[in-house]
Formats: structure tokens, C-alpha cells, sequence
């Protein structure tokens, strides 16, 4: 027991690589062996995150469950975990993801064996980004999420299709998007290496809490490992944050840096897209929340209003695009782009705000932005597992090509409606939650952006019932009279947690938002 | 048990039902309304039990109402709250909603047709074909519970977030209802129209929440509304556009009523609304969502009305609010004349109606526009029942008629050649009827009473005394202006009531269907007779003390009561018998008028208005063509916007096409570094190393040649150099 309690962070990050390694060694050709382990072995590190929940106190300031190991003492980066009350949510949400990614991913045929070792790996990566406390960890975590992910959408995403790239010439329409998803994300990547290093050697440690103790107070210039030229800190500082914000505003993704997000959830296989929404979209948010506000106050503070403007932007033209769509799942995929601007919108009021006389409604703005990382979560991966459920048994994600199918598949559809209406932010349900409270802590430090984002919550409306109606409603389209449409148990299963939890958030966010709050008060209020 | 329990237990049994019908029985329609009715009697008990309570068991309620409340949401350092609230406002509206609700539920019952077999012809999605059981009578009740419970959640709730969220849960049941039949075109497209209306409300209602609360940093009602201090800070401090914040707030939350009470500019979803099956239409129009939005009005009124003093010069926010409620209220009443179809007509009255309550409230009179409310929720849930009573007798002649029985319809004499198009009779269009009053007795009597309360037939009906009310309070307080458009309005409403009456109900049938027509089973006519009973009852508790006769035999409990909810208790007004007058004077000319233009309307002849308005009748007809407008003007740019410029242009040209050229000139950049630098210069550079010994080699090799007599040359050759260089120049 005191093992677990002590370690625990390490076997929620290792349990799943582990799994992985123990995928790839099992025996014999059995495929669906294959897939009830890799569904068996998922289950462990959700068991051990809602131990970590549980034993989480919000009480205690600071880290909690932190680990800590020397790992590369030549530059002083360290093996260092722990978690808050903004990471722990996170950790759930991704431990809670991916068992049910794995269970929509049965039927996958192809090479089920490296699919599944793969999603467990993929797992490792992001859980590592939402625990590591020292920043060359992190970045070794955040480069590794990226290669699975890389592999998932190249190797099993949707066979059809090719897209066009400029002066006619035209690839598989997933070769692109894993292409762009990679090179894009990568691009930002580069500048957060560099921004790291540099970090690390002004402040002669990679340790993220010895950073954010001394980082905004240092001062001297920096000369950078015996060459002649020596930065003023104030530059250093300057490109480090740019490096940073433009890594996490590709996560996001911030418009205008959006692009890769429809091509790469539109192209992945189901369960990839649940991910890559629920999970990694998370960690450029996470990263602004963990390693921009509090290591730039006031660069964060200076640059609020851009972030603000282009978090409307987002939430605006997210669901404008996502209106003007006719695949059902891209109109999903965009629908990501919106709701995440909301996310931003509540960090950009909070870097502005805070340490103000506005600081109340900087942490409410704040709550809700950590809130609908997590609502996001679950209602972006339940209507992509719902995409996937269409399209298996449709083989077509035109939107056109539905048309009143709300008889044949009655469950499915009262799934789909309440899925939609948590995305669309439906009063009793959790977006709305989240989105109210990021309205209200925004409304009076950014008033105009605000009544601005109001158009995108209205065309969020719009969208959503787009695809309502034109999938569930109107007249039967002859085309699949006689087919089964319906969703069967291992799919309800696989959604089941996830309207439970909107149900709950919705009716009942305290015990979640109590846990976010006590933490962004301490560090925002 | 403490009533504030009893109060928190009111809307759980709809909520509870709706989970069971939806997770277990569904399969069985005798326990899904079992269910359901059984959830709303004990919801309805409850409410009852509150009410008396409240009502006759607390004295000031006003001051002291039934509340608790529990933090619902951490926020910094302390919590949002949200709880229940009865005040005297919430018992009145708790009264008619537990009512109308309940006799919507026992309707529905006969209404889908209920012990009937289910036709092998009908599909989920599409009405029944006459007389067969509805397929999805489980979901029906399944819906119209989780309405219920967000109605009674809005009625109970003590602050304005918890209403919200009962706000929207209607809005949520109001679109699948509207959409119940969502095979059907017209149905898929109204339930999307009714709800993104009344978003464009919402998110501006949001907004005043996001205010509010920043502004005072609570929702609570009590906290607000009834805090002088709070009212007089925001009625000071200014906002934006001249307003105070007060009146910021206010306007934005108005603006959810505007969309929720389908007030204008954004009306034009409820008449498409009627798509639904009737009792939603009841439920929808008249008991609950509607009414929402009144009540909302009726409840910020001290939001509104901050900074304004009985008799003095309204507010911005009070003007904003008189105006759209007296312009709707004429604006609806012309369309309502217009109509055919017996369902628009209700719902364009219900438009107009409730712009009565809206601009009374605007006025500044709180208790003559919830007096109002409340009349109406009971004669137009009457009307609304009745006239699907009507369309299912309707229908039931169509299908009898339809069936081949070609037989002569007995007491009509109209032209042969209406026969040919019996299959196809719309049971809803009130040309195609006639004479109903003796084949649906119970129906016409208790329609009757309904109309005429909506009417405002004087003294019997409910609807007379609300609206006189409205009318004494708008000339008293010199409001000239909203009295006579509200004049004006009544005129109309007469008119169009009374054209809906004779066309329906008098006269002789005017096609075979109307003379098949039947009357309903009991589930549907008992909750039009205990409606009934309100339609007239419910204006006796308003009667004003001064009323000449009559007045002062029965309390004026609407105003003591009901009075009390402000923090001030309002004056009652003078009486005067100018709008006495001029109420009863267009309530009856414009009955009077109904009956004489449409009492000989025959068979296939077209309305009489038709020649006499010409265009303005058709412009009329048409809605004004607000729909086609919208639609031009709105909805289509805004797709422009969505599909082609912010996808197509903006996404896949500027954005993806930036990041090509970038690519593009990435590998440009690569094919230039290689063809240019790399192959010529660096490996041009080591090829030249290479190239060069080997081609120095090569030349070398020539004398390579492995003969000793051509080395001897060569060295004889170097020698004899060497030494004719040290022997002639060195010296």
C-alpha cells in the first residue's frame, strides 16, 4: 500500500507502456485475445487514476503524489512528477478515454496486434505531459504522444478519399493528414525545444517548480554555453514565450493554426479521433495553464487581448466552418475548434485579470476553462465514437446521404440527441457549465469579445442541429430501409460512462469543479 | 413536512418518470402513461399542498417566503447557490401550470388514440393514420414529462440560473415535441426553426445572467430583486447606450422572453410550432413555455422598472418592453385574421395575447400582466385542447369519408364537385368545416367559453377581467399610446374569435368529412370542462374593489396576493369607466362582427375577406413575409458565410493554401539547394577532388608504359635539365 501511495503517478504512467510491451509479446495469432487485453490492461491505470482521485486532497497546496529521481543529472533534469487539481482531471479523463477507445476500436481488422500497442503507448505520452514537473520530461512526453498518433491516422484511418495540396497534385487523403498533423505539430515543437533549453540554462535547472519560483525574478543576461553573445533576459524571455505560445496554440489549436485539426480528426480511425479531441487537444491547453501564465505573468498579461481576440475568432469561425460542413465528422471535427476557444477565451481572461481587482472573475474564468477541457473530453468523444458507429454501418459520413433514421435505430438516436445537447451546451448537462462559467468570468474583463463569442454559441446551435436533423430526421431515406443501424451493446458500453458523466457534471459539477477551483484560486486568485 | 421540502419535491416525479418510461417501459404504452400521470397527480398533489400553503397559510408571503438553498458551485471563495422559492408570484404561476399540465397529460391519453389498434401502415415519425394508436406513445409521455419537469424546476426555482436550465430543458422538449412527426418535412425543418429562435434569445439571455452576476455576484431573486440597496447600485451605475446596468441586465434578459414568448421580431417560430400533436401545441402555447417567458418578464420587473416611481416617466427598459409587447399585440392580432388553419389562428393569438402581458408589465402594471397570464393559460390551454379535439374529429371524418363510403352526407347540400377532393381534406383548415356544434357538443360548448374568454366577453370570462385590468392601468397612468393599440388589438381578437367560431363550429358542414366529424372520448373532453370551469372562474379573483356593482363582494385576491411579491405593494388604481367601456365596446363588436361576415360562408367559397382587404389580405396571409425575409436576408448570407467564406475561402484556400505554398516552397527551396548548391557546388566540389586525381592519375599513367628505355629518357631528359640550370643560370 505504501508502495502504491508513494509511486503512484509512476505506475499510472508506465502501467499503459507496459501494457503495450506485454501486447506485443502475447502469443499466438488470436486476435480477439489481443483486443480483451488491451481492453483488460487499459482498465488498470483507470483503476489506479480513480485511486488518485480519490486519495487527491484539494485542501493541500502544491503538488500532490510527487515523485521525484535524478534521470539526467549531466543537465540537471530530473525525473520529477506530481499532480494538481488541474492535472488530476486530466489524468482521469485520459485513463477513463482510453479503455473506451480501445473497446470502439474491436473492429478494427488490420494488424490489431500494433494498433493496440500503439494506443497504449499513445496513453504513456499524453499521461506524462499531464504529470511531468520538470520541463525536458515534459517534452520528452510531448514528442512521444506524437508518433503513435502519427502511425494511428497513417496506417489506420479512413481508406477512402484523397486530398488535393495545391496546383493539382493529390494524396491519400490520411497520408495528408498525417502528414500535416506531424509536420505542424512538430513545427511547434522545434520552438518549444528551444525555449526550453533556454529556460533550462538561464535558470540552470529543468525542475518546473524550482522554474516558476525563480524564472519571472531573473534577471542577469544569459550567455549561452561559452558563445560570445550574451542575451538580455528580457529577450530571452520574450522568445521563450512566443515559443511556448505558438507550440500550445497549434495544440490547441488557436485559429488561425486550426487547419491540421479537421484534416487529422476527420481522417483517423474512430477511436484515434476520441483521442486526438478528448485528450490531446488538451495539452496546449494544459501547456498555456502550466508553463505560460505562471512562468510569463506579464508577457501573458500584455498579449491577453490577442489571445482573447483570437480565442472569439475560433469560437466564431469554428462554428461557422463546422455549419458549412456536409461529412459528418469533419462537421464534428470543427465543432472542436469551437468549443476549445472557449477554453482559450477562459485562459486569455485569466492571464489579463489576474492579480487584479478582477481576480474573482479571473478564477471563475479560469474553473471554466479547466472544466470544459474536460467536458470537451467527454462530448467530443462521444460524438466521434457516434460518427463511427454511422459509418460502420453506412459506410458513408455524408451528411446528405443519412435522412430519417431515427426509426430504424431508435437507441442510437436518443444517444446521439443527448450527446449533441451536451455538446451544444444544453442547461443540465455539463457544457453548459463550463461555458457559463467562462462567459461569466470573461464578460467583465474582455465585455465585447464576449457578446461576440455569443454568435458562435448560436451557430453551435445550428451546427449541432444540423447533423441532428439531418441524420435522425425527416423522411426515410429509401437507401437503408432494411438495414441494421442500430448500436449494439459493446458501443453503449463504450459511450455509457461518458453520458454519465455529462449527466453528473451537469447536475452536479461541485465535485469536480471544487477539486479545479481550490487549486486555480491558489495560483490565480 | 416543511413545505420548502415539499417545494423541492415538486418537479422530481415528472424527471423521475421520464428516466423510467425512457429505460424501462417503454415497450408497454398502458404503464408508460401510468407512469407519467401517475408522476404528474403526485407533482399536481404537491403543488396544490404549496400552494395552499402559500397562499392561505403564510401570511406576507412577500416578505417571508417558503426558500432553501444549497451551494451548487464553487466559485474562488465562495459558491453559487441554487434552491426553491415561493413567493406569491411562483405559487399563482405553480397553480396553472400544475393544472393546465395535468389536463394536457389525461388529454393525451384519448388524444393518441389510446386502446386503438396500432394500423400496420403507420410508421414511427408520421402521425397516425385516423383513428389507429400512435406508434410512439411510450416516447410521447416520456417528452411531456421531462417538460413538465423543466416548467415546474423554472416555476420553483429561487434564483435565475436554475430557471434557465428549466428554461432550456423546454426548449429542449419543445423541439423534440414540435418534431415529434419528424418524418414529416415540415416538422423536421419547425423543430429547428422553434429552437435556434429562441436561442438568438437565449444567448443574449445568457449574456444579462453573465452581467447579473458579475454585477452582484449572485442570481438569487431574493439577493436582487427584493434588495433595495443592490436595485438602487445598479439602477445607478451606468452601462452602456445610456442605461443603467439595471436596465442593461434587464433588456438582455427581456431579450430571452422575446424569443421564448415568440414576442417580435422573433415570433415566427411558434405558428410553424404547431406541427407538433396538439397537446404539445396546449403545452407549448399556453400552460408552459410561453408562459416562461412572461414570467421571467414578471419576475426581473423590479430589474427593469429600477429608478421608476408609480406615475413617473418609465424607465428605457420599461419602454423597450411596453413597446414590443403593444406592437406584437396588434402586430400578431392582423396575422391571426388571416389564417385558415384552425391551430395558426390559436397561435397567432397566443402571439398577441402575450404582448398583452408584456406590455402591461412594460407599464408598469405587475399584476394585471400576471393576472393575465394566468386567465390566459387556462382559455388558451381550453382552446388549444379543443381545437385537437376538433382535428381529431375532423380526422376521423377524412378517414371515414376516405374509406369509400361515398354515401350523402347527411344535412349538407353543398355542391357535388366538393366531393372529388375528400381524400385529401385538411383536417385543420376551418373552410373545410362547419357545423360541428351538433356533432362535437361537449367540444363547441366548452370552445365556446374559450373564445369568448379570449374574447374578452364582459363580465362571465376570465379574459375580461385580466385584459380590463390591462386597460385601466394603461389609461389610468396615461399611457394612451399602448391603450389604444391594445384596444385596437382586442378589436381584432374578437373579430378573428368569433370568425374562428362560426367557420368552425356554426353554420352547415362544408365538406363530407366535417359531416362524418364525431365527438372525442372522455380523456379528451373532461380536461375541456374542468379548463372550462377555470376559463371563467379564474377572473373572479381579480375583480377591483371599485367596480361598479359587482365590486368588492369577492376579495381582490389577484392584487393583495399576487401584489405582495414587490417589494412595494402597488396602488390600486382609480376606477374610471372610459377603458371599462372601451373594453367591453370592442369585445363585442368585434364578436358581433365575426358572425356577421363568416355566418354564410359556403362550401368552397374563399373567405370574404379575400375581396374585401385584397393585397392587404394576401400580405396578411403571407405573415407579412417575415419567413421569406428572414430567409433572404439572414439565414441564407449567414450559410454563405459558413460554407463559402469561412470554409471554403478562408480554411481550405488562405489558411491550408498558405501552408501548401510553404510546403511548396520548402521543397522548392530543397530541389534548388540540391540542383544548384548540392550537386554542383558541395559534391561538385568533392567530385572535383576525386575526379581530378583520377583524371591526373590517368594522364600519369601515359608514361607509365613499363618500358626501361623510356624511363632512361626520362631521366636522362630531367637530368640534363637539372644540370643545364645549375651549370648556365645558377652562376
Amino acid at each position: 500500500m505504501d508502495f502504491l501511495n508513494s509511486h503512484l503517478l509512476s505506475l499510472i504512467l508506465f502501467a499503459p507502456a507496459a501494457a503495450a510491451l506485454v501486447i506485443v509479446l502475447l502469443p499466438g495469432p488470436n486476435v480477439r485475445r489481443v483486443r480483451w487485453a488491451a481492453f483488460g490492461l487499459s482498465l488498470i491505470p483507470l483503476a489506479l487514476s480513480i485511486v488518485l482521485w480519490v486519495g487527491y486532497d484539494s485542501a493541500v497546496a502544491g503538488y500532490q503524489f510527487t515523485e521525484q529521481a535524478v534521470w539526467y543529472a549531466a543537465i540537471n533534469a530530473g525525473y520529477h512528477l506530481g499532480v494538481d487539481g488541474i492535472s488530476v482531471p486530466m489524468v482521469l479523463l485520459t485513463t477513463l478515454l482510453t479503455p473506451l477507445a480501445i473497446l470502439i476500436s474491436f473492429s478494427i481488422e488490420k494488424n490489431v496486434r500494433g494498433y493496440m500497442a500503439l494506443f497504449l503507448l499513445l496513453e504513456s505520452g499524453m499521461l506524462g505531459v499531464f504529470m511531468a514537473l520538470d520541463l525536458f520530461l515534459f517534452f520528452v512526453f510531448w514528442e512521444i504522444g506524437l508518433v503513435p498518433m502519427y502511425f494511428l491516422i497513417n496506417q489506420w484511418g479512413s481508406e477512402k478519399g484523397e486530398r488535393e495540396y495545391g496546383r493539382g497534385k493529390v494524396m491519400s487523403a490520411r497520408t495528408y493528414a498525417s502528414y500535416k498533423f506531424l509536420i505542424y505539430t512538430m513545427a511547434g515543437s522545434l520552438g518549444l525545444l528551444l525555449a526550453i533549453q533556454m529556460i533550462g540554462s538561464a535558470a540552470g535547472t529543468f525542475d518546473l517548480v524550482t522554474i516558476t519560483r525563480v524564472f519571472p525574478t531573473l534577471e542577469g543576461p544569459l550567455s549561452l554555453y561559452g558563445l560570445p553573445i550574451a542575451l538580455p533576459m528580457a529577450t530571452v524571455k520574450a522568445i521563450a514565450f512566443w515559443a511556448f505560445v505558438i507550440a500550445f496554440a497549434i495544440k490547441v489549436p488557436v485559429w488561425p493554426f486550426h487547419t491540421w485539426l479537421p484534416d487529422a480528426h476527420t481522417e483517423a480511425p474512430t477511436a484515434g479521433s476520441m483521442i486526438l479531441a478528448g485528450v490531446l487537444l488538451k495539452l496546449g491547453a494544459y501547456g498555456f495553464l502550466r508553463l505560460v501564465l505562471p512562468l510569463y505573468p506579464q508577457q501573458a498579461h500584455d498579449y491577453a487581448g490577442i489571445l482573447a481576440l483570437l480565442a472569439v475568432a475560433a469560437i466564431v469561425f469554428g462554428a461557422f466552418a463546422s455549419w458549412g460542413q456536409s461529412d459528418f465528422k469533419r462537421l464534428v471535427a470543427y465543432s472542436s475548434v469551437n468549443h476549445m476557444g472557449f477554453v482559450v477565451l477562459g485562459i486569455a481572461a485569466a492571464a489579463y485579470a489576474r492579480g487584479t481587482m478582477s481576480a474573482g472573475d479571473a478564477v471563475i474564468a479560469l474553473n471554466g476553462a479547466v472544466l470544459q477541457m474536460f467536458n470537451h473530453g467527454l462530448s467530443a468523444a462521444g460524438m466521434f465514437l457516434l460518427v463511427g458507429v454511422i459509418y460502420e454501418r453506412t459506410h458513408t459520413r455524408d451528411l446528405k446521404a443519412y435522412g430519417g433514421l431515427f426509426p430504424l435505430a431508435p437507441i442510437y438516436g436518443g444517444i446521439l440527441i443527448f450527446t449533441a445537447m451536451s455538446s451544444l451546451g444544453l442547461p443540465g448537462l455539463n457544457g453548459f457549465v463550463s461555458e457559463f462559467m467562462v462567459v461569466r468570468g470573461a464578460w467583465p474583463i474582455f465585455t465585447a469579445y464576449t457578446a461576440v463569442a455569443m454568435l458562435g454559441l448560436l451557430i453551435t446551435g445550428i451546427y449541432i442541429l444540423k447533423s441532428v436533423r439531418q441524420v435522425l430526421h425527416g423522411p426515410l431515406n429509401e437507401a437503408w430501409k432494411g438495414h441494421a443501424l442500430e448500436i449494439n451493446a459493446r458501443e453503449i458500453l463504450a459511450i455509457a460512462p461518458l453520458m454519465v458523466l455529462m449527466l453528473v457534471i451537469g447536475v452536479w459539477p461541485a465535485w469536480i469543479v471544487g477539486v479545479i477551483n481550490a487549486t486555480v484560486t491558489r495560483l490565480f486568485g | 413536512m416543511r413545505p420548502e421540502i415539499l417545494t423541492l419535491l415538486i418537479p422530481l416525479p415528472p424527471l423521475l418518470a421520464f428516466g423510467l418510461i425512457v429505460l424501462f417501459t417503454n415497450r408497454s404504452n398502458r404503464l408508460s402513461h401510468s407512469v407519467a400521470i401517475g408522476a404528474m397527480l403526485l407533482s399536481w398533489a404537491l403543488a396544490m399542498a404549496v400552494f395552499v400553503i402559500a397562499a392561505f397559510g403564510t401570511p406576507h408571503l412577500g416578505e417571508h417566503p417558503i426558500e432553501i438553498s444549497f451551494p451548487w458551485l464553487p466559485t474562488g471563495t465562495t459558491s453559487l447557490s441554487l434552491g426553491v422559492l415561493i413567493d406569491p408570484l411562483s405559487a399563482a404561476t405553480l397553480f396553472f401550470v400544475a393544472w393546465t399540465c395535468l389536463a394536457i397529460f389525461v388529454y393525451s391519453v384519448g388524444y393518441h388514440n389510446y386502446g386503438q389498434r396500432r394500423e400496420a401502415q403507420d410508421q414511427a415519425g408520421l402521425p397516425p393514420h385516423g383513428g389507429g394508436l400512435e406508434p410512439m406513445y411510450a416516447r410521447f409521455f416520456a417528452f411531456i414529462s421531462l417538460f413538465a419537469f423543466g416548467m415546474l424546476t423554472l416555476v420553483v426555482s429561487d434564483n435565475l440560473l436554475l430557471l434557465f436550465v428549466g428554461w432550456e430543458i423546454m426548449g429542449l422538449c419543445s423541439y423534440l415535441l414540435i418534431g415529434f412527426w419528424f418524418g414529416k418535412d415540415s416538422a423536421k425543418k419547425a423543430m429547428v426553426k422553434a429552437f435556434m429562435t429562441t436561442r438568438i434569445g437565449d444567448v443574449f439571455m445568457l449574456l444579462g445572467l453573465a452581467y447579473l452576476y458579475s454585477a452582484t455576484g449572485t442570481l438569487n431573486y431574493r439577493a436582487i430583486l427584493a434588495n433595495e440597496e443592490v436595485l438602487h447600485h445598479l439602477a445607478t451605475t451606468p452601462a452602456f447606450l445610456g442605461l443603467s446596468v439595471a436596465g442593461a441586465c434587464g433588456i438582455l434578459l427581456f431579450m430571452g422572453t422575446v424569443g421564448k414568448s415568440a414576442q417580435f421580431p422573433l415570433h415566427v417560430w411558434l405558428p410553424d410550432a404547431m406541427e407538433g400533436p396538439t397537446p404539445v401545441s396546449a403545452m407549448i402555447h399556453a400552460a408552459t413555455m410561453v408562459s416562461a417567458g412572461v414570467y421571467l418578464t414578471l419576475r426581473i420587473f423590479p430589474l427593469l422598472s429600477a429608478g421608476w416611481h408609480e406615475g413617473g416617466a418609465l424607465t428605457p427598459a420599461m419602454l423597450v418592453v411596453s413597446s414590443v409587447g403593444a406592437f406584437t399585440a396588434l402586430f400578431a392580432a392582423t396575422i391571426a385574421v388571416a389564417q385558415n388553419d384552425i391551430k395558426r389562428v390559436l397561435a397567432y393569438s397566443t402571439i398577441s395575447q402575450l404582448g398583452y402581458m408584456i406590455a402591461a408589465v412594460g407599464i408598469g402594471a405587475f399584476v394585471a400582466g400576471a393576472f393575465h397570464l394566468i386567465t390566459h393559460a387556462f382559455f388558451k390551454a381550453l382552446l388549444f385542447l379543443g381545437s385537437g379535439s376538433v382535428i381529431h374529429g375532423m380526422e376521423h371524418g377524412v378517414a371515414a369519408t376516405s374509406a369509400g363510403a361515398a354515401h350523402a352526407v347527411p344535412g349538407q347540400d353543398g355542391p357535388a364537385g366538393e366531393h372529388k377532393t375528400h381524400a385529401h381534406v385538411d383536417p385543420q383548415d376551418m373552410l373545410n368545416m362547419g357545423g360541428l356544434r351538433s356533432k362535437m357538443p361537449r367540444t363547441f360548448w366548452t370552445f365556446l367559453i374559450g373564445g369568448f374568454a379570449l374574447a374578452g366577453f364582459p363580465l362571465l370570462t376570465a379574459g375580461f377581467w385580466s385584459k380590463d385590468e390591462i386597460f385601466a392601468e394603461a389609461f389610468a397612468n396615461g399611457r394612451l399610446v399602448v391603450f389604444g393599440v391594445l384596444a385596437l388589438a382586442a378589436l381584432l381578437t374578437a373579430f378573428y374569435t368569433m370568425r374562428q367560431i362560426t367557420l368552425t363550429f356554426l353554420g352547415q358542414p362544408r365538406t363530407e368529412a366535417a359531416g362524418h366529424a364525431h365527438e372525442s372520448k372522455w380523456t379528451m373532453t373532461l380536461p375541456l370542462i374542468v379548463l372550462a370551469v377555470f376559463a371563467v372562474g379564474a377572473g373572479w379573483v381579480g375583480i377591483p374593489h371599485d367596480f361598479p356593482l359587482i365590486g368588492g363582494l369577492l376579495p381582490n385576491w389577484m392584487h393583495d396576493f399576487v401584489g405582495g411579491t414587490l417589494l412595494e405593494h402597488p396602488h390600486p388604481i382609480e376606477f374610471s369607466p372610459i377603458p371599462l367601456l372601451t373594453s367591453v365596446a370592442v369585445s363585442l363588436l368585434g364578436l358581433l362582427g365575426g358572425w356577421l361576415v363568416y355566418r354564410n360562408v359556403k362550401a368552397g367559397a374563399p373567405d370574404p375577406l379575400v375581396r374585401a382587404l385584397g393585397p392587404v389580405y394576401t400580405l396578411l396571409h403571407r405573415k407579412y413575409y417575415f419567413d421569406e425575409l428572414y430567409d433572404r436576408f439572414i439565414v441564407s448570407p449567414a450559410y454563405w458565410l459558413a460554407e463559402t467564406f469561412t470554409y471554403r475561402f478562408v480554411d481550405r484556400k488562405v489558411i491550408d493554401g498558405f501552408l501548401h505554398t510553404v510546403v511548396d516552397v520548402a521543397g522548392r527551396l530543397g530541389s534548388f539547394l540540391r540542383g544548384y548548391i548540392d550537386l554542383p557546388i558541395v559534391n561538385g566540389a568533392g567530385d572535383l577532388v576525386g575526379e581530378g586525381v583520377k583524371r591526373a592519375g590517368r594522364s600519369g599513367r601515359v608514361i607509365q608504359t613499363g618500358r626501361v628505355q623510356g624511363y632512361l629518357v626520362v631521366g636522362v631528359a630531367f637530368v640534363a635539365v637539372l644540370l643545364s640550370y645549375v651549370l648556365l643560370v645558377r652562376p
